[in-house]
């Protein structure tokens, strides 16, 4: 491409930080120092080779991030040269992740939780205190060209997948070893401490112990605390045994259990997962693709992180179990990037289980490879979508495709690919080692298994919860200890931010797909937020607007321009100022909504109503003021 | 791993697609019903070239153009597949056989009204052709959201990853100071829609400049340089096939957007004669649009073999030497 | 090309190919809409090899770039022969059916050893190889060039050593393979299609051919001269001599646009007579003894034009012409009645259809059917023939028809002027994107494009000169000497040097360069000379500017 930079040359740590993830530029025409015989002749810089490169921009652009605290013209460029992208392409990149900072910030800046869970457990006053002690959170560019930054600064964040332990933070500080520090239970005092750098000085995080009940399929080695950083342990506990009998078998085999298992997606959209990988293995295209969606950001959902973190080898494994049984020749797994222990854990379990041939070529002598890169998201809610985690791989802006074609016909790189939940692939070990007829037993005859359900709120005993489907809501609500004594619950979220509040007086409800379509809710990402009669469901319904607000990707009218003027609309309810009265207000609401839900490229968009139309129709929301 | 843009699809002339030479093959017909109508078409025909074909009331679109891969994201064109759980973007969905279609049923009317009012209440729409009569066709009020905001010089620093509480006073706009940061043309982003074309002509789909992206993300999102730096001191080579592309005349020519503020741009007074470009030897076809003698704009037929409507800023501006540009006061 | 004299390949095959060689020629900016159909290639997957002294912006799109010497074009071309044919990827069958004269040709690539192809051109044997391989192995290979192949005293050599290529590898005659020269100036391909050629009838008919020219004789009631006549090189030759007398120019400034300036406008000096058709007062026209005021003929006049596909399109009248301003048509017939024939006062479409009727490969090209068609392809012979995609698929039937296609034998020959100890540095000259030629036409907008003339070099050259970016060198060659600003391009590898042509009133770069042409094509070796660069001495007052107050110059 014929490419023009500005004249802003990197420091000496932008050219580090790149080339410590790309290697040293070879060519002069990438950004080596010129005065070669072969470059002064010769170029192979520009051509198709350099823009099969062009996936490693957004690990660039992080790289970056992590050392400079921010993307500067100068790192952008050298990104850019070194990778063969034009700048202002990289820029639109650049600017759609939340987590890359385009202005000038300083290198240690703490992202306070401001989501709905947290905010049901003090996130609000924990920011009041901030700001009195520390200044207002960062929410503009800095004015002027030269800016003197602070050493430190603190900003809101939305949802950070710790709602079993709000409010939480998460500590970014960019440096040659970069500090990426994710804690729950924050107090002003930790806070000030992280601010501070004197992470040294912070209580150990409290140990926690997942709430388990009965005998978990899913959450057994968590539960009994197996050492999540040794495959010795993993093994130990009955691990790759499924993958040596997936071997055996052969793929046509393992989906034949998959589909007798009746398993249904676990990310939302409860797919079935058998009739996918048929989809899939079925492509005349060989070069086909595994991704394994792992950027859980539905605000109130944790419960891959806990999979991810603390029984890493299993993702591995289901991973490579569905690759094998669908012919995918290499796997991706889309992190999330808020997520700093379990890229931890994930990249030393990937390391260990390559260096064990369980990744690799010849996996266990088989004759059959595959390999697993992990890649981190960077702050962008959209990219769980699952096509635009095909753009946000590529090294483009995270923006859903237009379907059809499906990911199984044209996804990754063009090519067919398998987008699986980490909680569906945990399900594939359980499925092969006790078969899918008999997996099929457990739950109900259309929800089979059984599932994580994420308990947050104002609830007693919040954490990640294994039931069998079909349980009652109210059931688990009940192991989870209910709301705290004195109160009574008033609502429900189910679902996430893109679910539906329920009262609390409806929740004997079955845990199952077909139980919550009969209830008109969803069951989403295993999202069950409990609000009892202290807790605001308006604030809760202002902050998922505006979540849907900012994190909308902008492509298309109805939801970019939607979830600003469902947000505007709900602000003017909520501030008793609705436009030609409440009635008219609300009206209008619908019809945004509706529009939203009919007219969006994605379930973002799609999705973006239901949980302030729940609250308002179901929960009679703003309704006092209707008479 | 090979990498392929997201944007894979070819993009190729009109006569290649035509004419392929050596490898015609029958294409396969498919049946569907478009407003209770059978209709046949071959397959991978899009819904919305099944119903131009027909004399069914027209379907309104913005970011479609045939030269440019259908980004379909103005949602202005939807239409009701039965069976589908969303409507769907008629301009890029492909007829499928069996497809029942409805145009203009009430889920229809009722997305088409809403994404006008959506962008009538945040974009300045005076510059789009046919807006007014859309709005007035599907009964938008884009009034209902509030008075629009003021401008706003701060869209091009939007921070993504950080919000900010909405007015309860006014409705959001992109009004923002229109860019004239060159001799060539203008960029006023308070008529942008955000259709994607512009990016797509500077982009893979023709030019392959990349000046230009999508910056920002939501209701932030809009078209930007590299850190919002001037045109000037962008990779921009002043192609204008953005110009060419876009629906709103959010870009126009700089001589174009003087006139206009001059009042002395009378496009009912124009001849459009199409011509030669007389530089180098490619052999574009160029329309002249002249008005009182004097050549005010050129363009190039979307429909060209050789242009596919795209020139290069010799063919796009280079055209004054003919006759000394006159001064739109004169 | 192939006796065709033309392209034979259609812009869209270039969406489609397998492998394009872009030889000599920075299309991305000299031909951009062009660059747009090989760019769809480029996304479908062509592979791209950019054969150029500069890594030009066309260059940063190759798959690689061969960054040859200046004027080793024949010694890579030979090179790349002779490993296709000892790799034994030459198209046997193609060559023993459709070509002539191969055993010479092997014979005289025989000594083009990677070993040696690398001395000559400076790319590294591996990387010649390789480009071979490819181009040789392609399903479907174009080469397509400009003036970096025939602005050189050997320009036909060129030529015919990238036809060689071709037809050693069969890619010729099928779609999506072909040679094609890319038209540097509008209707370059249409003045020769139409005979103003010194050696040629309109339909690029053979001035030598006893029929067609007793077809022309009996249709214009004239006697036609049976020998070539002089090419421009000759021309100004024989003015030199003064041996021609007078001269009539239309619409070109062969004082700017021609090789070492100050000897063109020595020998325009020495006419009787010299009449210059113009639509500006270029520094030719100044020179005049009479200046015939005429029409810019692609707006303010009907006609066709050909492009560089062959494609015949119509000019249409957008605007009235100034006040004064004549129709060219109107002027030649004037000419012709004072010089005793009465043309009438034919339209366009009149003189147009005597060149159908006179030359069948144009016969089906009505003004009707070029309306409805947006303009066709020949050979066009009939009424109903939808004109030609590509040529010479005559080459692939068993047996081929028509003539044989010949290789030729040629040898590599260095510029004429090569760098030395007085003059260290290659001159090397071309276009820029936003301008044009002499600067006539693109001197009459504002770009923001537009950085005026300058001499780029290199950053190591700069750095030994310890000259920044922007300040004024003196360069001279052994002809003249002008000021130009230095301009720091990273492309430029150190010793070589580029300018342009575009801004002749502020920079006469053809003061330098070198009035060597191509015997047979006349062609000056605008792409190399040597030259010595000085910092300049008189900041601010550039030698070499003329004192012309004229808009422009034309071309």
């Amino acid at each position: 491409m014929d490419i023009r930079l500005r004249d802003a040359p990197p420091t000496t740590e932008e050219r580090e930080a790149v080339d410590a993830l790309l290697g040293a530029p070879v060519s002069a025409w990438e950004g080596a120092a010129r005065g070669s015989a072969f470059d002064a002749h010769v170029s192979y810089v520009g051509g198709a080779a350099s823009r099969a490169r062009r996936h490693l921009l957004l690990p660039a652009l992080q790289a970056l991030q992590l050392r400079a605290g921010w993307i500067s013209e100068g790192g952008l460029n050298y990104a850019c040269e070194r990778l063969n992208v034009p700048p202002a392409d990289a820029w639109g990149v650049a600017t759609f992740y939340g987590l890359l900072a385009t202005a000038p910030r300083p290198k240690r800046v703490l992202h306070v939780c401001d989501d709905i869970g947290c905010r049901l457990r003090g996130a609000r006053e924990l920011c009041a205190a901030l700001e009195k002690s520390h200044g207002a959170a960062i929410d503009h560019q800095p004015a002027g060209d030269h800016v003197e930054l602070p050493d430190q600064a603190w900003m809101k964040s939305p949802c950070l997948g710790m709602c079993d332990v709000a409010p939480a933070a998460l500590m970014v500080e960019a440096a040659e070893e970069p500090l990426e520090l994710l804690r729950g239970d924050v107090t002003h005092a930790h806070a000030a401490l992280m601010l501070a750098g004197k992470y040294e000085m912070l209580p150990l995080a409290p140990l926690r112990t997942t709430p388990t009940v009965g005998r978990p399929l899913l959450l057994q080695r968590i539960a009994k605390g197996t050492d999540p950083e040794s495959l010795e342990a993993y093994t130990g506990e009955s691990g790759f045994l499924a993958l040596r009998k997936a071997l055996e078998i052969g793929p046509p085999a393992v989906r034949a259990e998959v589909t007798a298992a009746k398993l249904l997606g676990r990310g939302g959209a409860a797919f079935p997962t058998g009739r996918k990988w048929d989809a899939v293995a079925s492509q005349p295209e060989t070069t086909r693709y595994l991704i394994c969606n792992a950027d859980e950001s539905e605000p109130g959902t944790f419960k891959d992180r806990e999979l991810l973190a603390n029984d890493p080898f299993a993702v591995i494994e289901g991973m490579t179990i569905a690759a094998f049984a669908t012919g995918c020749t290499h796997g991706f797994l889309y992190l999330r990037g808020e997520y700093p222990l379990a890229s931890l854990r994930m990249s030393s379990a990937l390391r260990q289980a390559r260096a064990a041939n369980l990744l690799g070529n010849d996996i266990l002598g088989h004759g059959w490879s595959f390999d697993i890169e992990l890649r981190r998201g960077s702050g962008a809610y959209i990219c769980g979508e699952e096509t635009a985690i095909f753009n946000s791989i590529e090294g483009y802006r995270g923006e859903p495709r237009n379907k059809p074609p499906f990911p199984f016909q044209a996804g990754l790189f063009g090519k067919p690919t398998l987008v699986n939940n980490v909680e569906t692939l945990a399900n594939v070990m359980p499925i092969l080692l006790m078969g899918g007829a008999e997996y099929a037993k457990l739950g109900t005859p259309d929800s089979t298994g059984t599932r994580l359900f994420c308990l947050s709120g104002t609830v007693q005993r919040p954490g990640v919860y294994e039931v069998e489907c079909g349980t009652s809501l109210r059931a688990l609500i009940e192991m989870a200890g209910g709301v705290p004594e004195g109160r009574t619950l008033e609502a429900v979220l189910l679902g996430g931010a893109a679910g539906a509040f329920i009262r609390g007086d409806e929740i004997d409800i079955p845990l199952s797909f077909e139980g919550a379509r009969a209830a008109k809710a969803t069951l989403g990402s295993g999202v069950i937020m409990l609000f009892d009669d202290r807790a605001s469901v308006t604030d809760a319904v202002l902050r998922i607007a505006g979540f849907f607000r900012d994190e909308s990707c902008g492509q298309c009218v109805p939801c970019r321009v939607g979830t600003v003027r469902q947000e505007e609309s709900l602000h003017r309810l909520a501030r008793g100022v609705p436009r030609g009265g409440v009635q008219a207000e609300v009206a209008l609401l619908n019809d945004v909504g509706l529009a939203m839900r009919d007219a969006s490229i994605c379930g973002l968009g799609q999705t973006a109503y239901s949980a302030v139309e729940t609250a308002i129709h179901r929960l009679g929301l703003f309704h006092e003021a209707h008479s | 791993m090979t990498g392929i843009a997201p944007h894979a699809g070819q993009v190729l002339s009109p006569l290649v697609r035509l004419e392929r030479a050596g490898k015609r093959r029958e294409v396969p017909m498919v049946e569907c019903s478009i407003d209770g109508r059978a209709v046949r078409v071959e397959e991978g025909t899009t819904i919305l070239a099944a119903c131009r074909s027909l004399d069914v009331p027209e379907i309104p679109t913005l970011c479609f153009a045939e030269t440019l891969r259908p980004v379909n994201v103005c949602r202005v064109c939807m239409v009701e597949v039965e069976g589908a759980r969303v409507l769907v973007p008629s301009c890029s969905r492909p007829v499928e056989q069996g497809m029942v279609i409805h145009t203009r049923s009430e889920r229809v009317m009722s997305a088409r009204r809403m994404v006008l009012e959506f962008l009538a209440s945040s974009v300045d729409l005076s510059t789009t052709p046919k807006a007014a009569e859309w709005i007035a066709e599907y009964e938008a009020e884009p009034a209902r959201y509030g008075p629009p905001m003021p401008a706003s010089d701060e869209r091009d620093l939007a921070l993504t990853g950080h919000h900010h509480e909405p007015s309860v006073e006014y409705a959001a706009t992109v009004q923002q100071p229109v860019k004239v940061d060159n001799d060539l043309y203008v960029r006023d982003y308070a008529k942008c829609i955000l259709c994607y074309k512009c990016v797509e002509a500077c982009g893979p789909d023709h030019q392959n400049t990349f000046a230009i992206a999508i910056a920002g993300r939501g209701f932030d999102a809009r078209v930007s340089t590299e850190f919002a730096t001037p045109l000037p001191d962008s990779a921009c080579v002043y192609c204008g096939n953005c110009i060419a592309v876009c629906p709103t005349g959010a870009l126009m020519s700089k001589q174009e957007w003087d006139m206009r503020q001059a009042g002395a741009w009378k496009e009912s007074e124009q001849s459009v004669t199409d011509t030669i470009c007389p530089y180098c030897g490619v052999g574009c076809t160029l329309s002249l649009h002249v008005q009182d003698n004097q050549i005010v704009k050129a363009t190039s037929p979307m429909e060209n073999s050789v242009t596919m409507g795209n020139l290069c800023i010799k063919g796009r501006f280079g055209w004054r030497f003919v006759q000394p540009r006159k001064e739109p006061s004169s | 090309m192939l006796g065709a004299g033309g392209s034979t390949s259609s812009y869209q095959e270039a969406e489609e190919t397998d492998v394009v060689l872009l030889w000599g020629s920075n299309a991305r900016e000299a031909h951009p809409i062009w660059f747009h159909h090989l760019l769809k290639g480029i996304r479908n997957g062509t592979r791209l090899y950019v054969v150029d002294p500069r890594r030009t912006s066309s260059a940063q799109w190759a798959d690689v770039w061969l960054g040859l010497h200046v004027g080793a074009d024949v010694a890579l071309a030979n090179t790349m022969a002779r490993e296709i044919i000892h790799a034994g990827l030459a198209h046997e069958s193609f060559i023993a059916n459709a070509t002539s004269g191969f055993d010479a040709y092997r014979a005289c690539v025989e000594p083009y050893t990677l070993e040696h192809g690398a001395q000559l051109t400076g790319i590294p044997a591996e990387v010649i190889r390789e480009a071979a391989h490819a181009y040789a192995k392609a399903d479907k290979a174009m080469i397509c060039w400009t003036l970096g192949i025939t602005e050189h005293h050997n320009a036909v050599d060129n030529v015919l050593a990238l036809i060689n290529l071709a037809l050693l590898t069969g890619h010729v005659g099928r779609y999506g393979c072909g040679v094609n020269p890319l038209r540097g100036q509008n209707n370059v391909q249409g003045g020769g299609d139409m005979g103003a050629l010194p050696n040629r009838l309109p339909g690029f008919q053979d001035i030598r051919d006893d029929e067609a020219r007793a077809k022309y004789e009996a249709r214009w009631g004239v006697r036609i001269q049976p020998t070539y006549g002089w090419n421009l090189t000759e021309m100004l030759m024989a003015m030199d001599r003064e041996e021609m007398t007078s001269l009539l120019v239309v619409g070109e400034n062969p004082a700017q646009s021609d090789a070492d300036a100050h000897h063109v406008e020595k020998v325009l000096r020495k006419l009787d007579h010299l009449v210059v058709q113009e639509i500006f007062l270029t520094k030719t026209a100044q020179l005049a003894h009479v200046v015939l005021p005429a029409t810019a003929s692609w707006c303010e006049a009907e006609g066709t034009v050909t492009n560089s596909e062959r494609r015949v399109q119509r000019v249409r009248k957008a605007v009235e012409p100034p006040e004064g301003a004549r129709d060219e048509l109107w002027i030649l017939s004037e000419l012709a009645k004072r010089l005793g024939h009465d043309w009438g006062k034919p339209s366009a479409e009149d003189v147009w259809n005597e060149v159908r009727e006179l030359s069948p490969k144009l016969f089906g090209m009505s003004y009707e059917r070029l309306e409805k068609l947006g303009g066709l392809q020949w050979p066009c012979r009939t009424l109903d023939d939808p004109g030609s995609l590509f040529l010479h698929a005559r080459l692939w039937e068993v047996p081929a028809q028509g003539r044989l296609a010949p290789f030729s034998v040629v040898e590599h020959a260095g510029p004429v002027e090569m760098p030395d100890a007085d003059y260290p540095f290659l001159l090397t000259t071309g276009r820029r994107l936003e301008s044009y030629n002499t600067g006539v036409q693109s001197g009459g907008y504002d770009s923001p494009l537009h950085r005026g003339e300058s001499v780029d070099i290199s950053p190591e050259d700069a750095a030994m000169l310890g000259v920044q970016h922007g300040d004024l060198l003196t360069i001279t060659s052994r002809r003249g000497t002008v000021d130009a600003p230095a301009h720091i391009d990273r492309g430029l590898r150190a010793g070589v040097v580029f300018m342009t042509l575009h801004f002749p009133d502020d920079v006469a770069t053809n003061l330098l360069t070198i009035d060597i042409a191509d015997p047979k094509s006349g062609t000056a070796e605008f792409k190399a000379c040597a030259v010595k660069l000085e910092p300049a001495r008189v900041r601010g007052l550039a030698r070499g500017t003329t004192n012309v107050l004229a808009t422009a110059g034309t071309d």
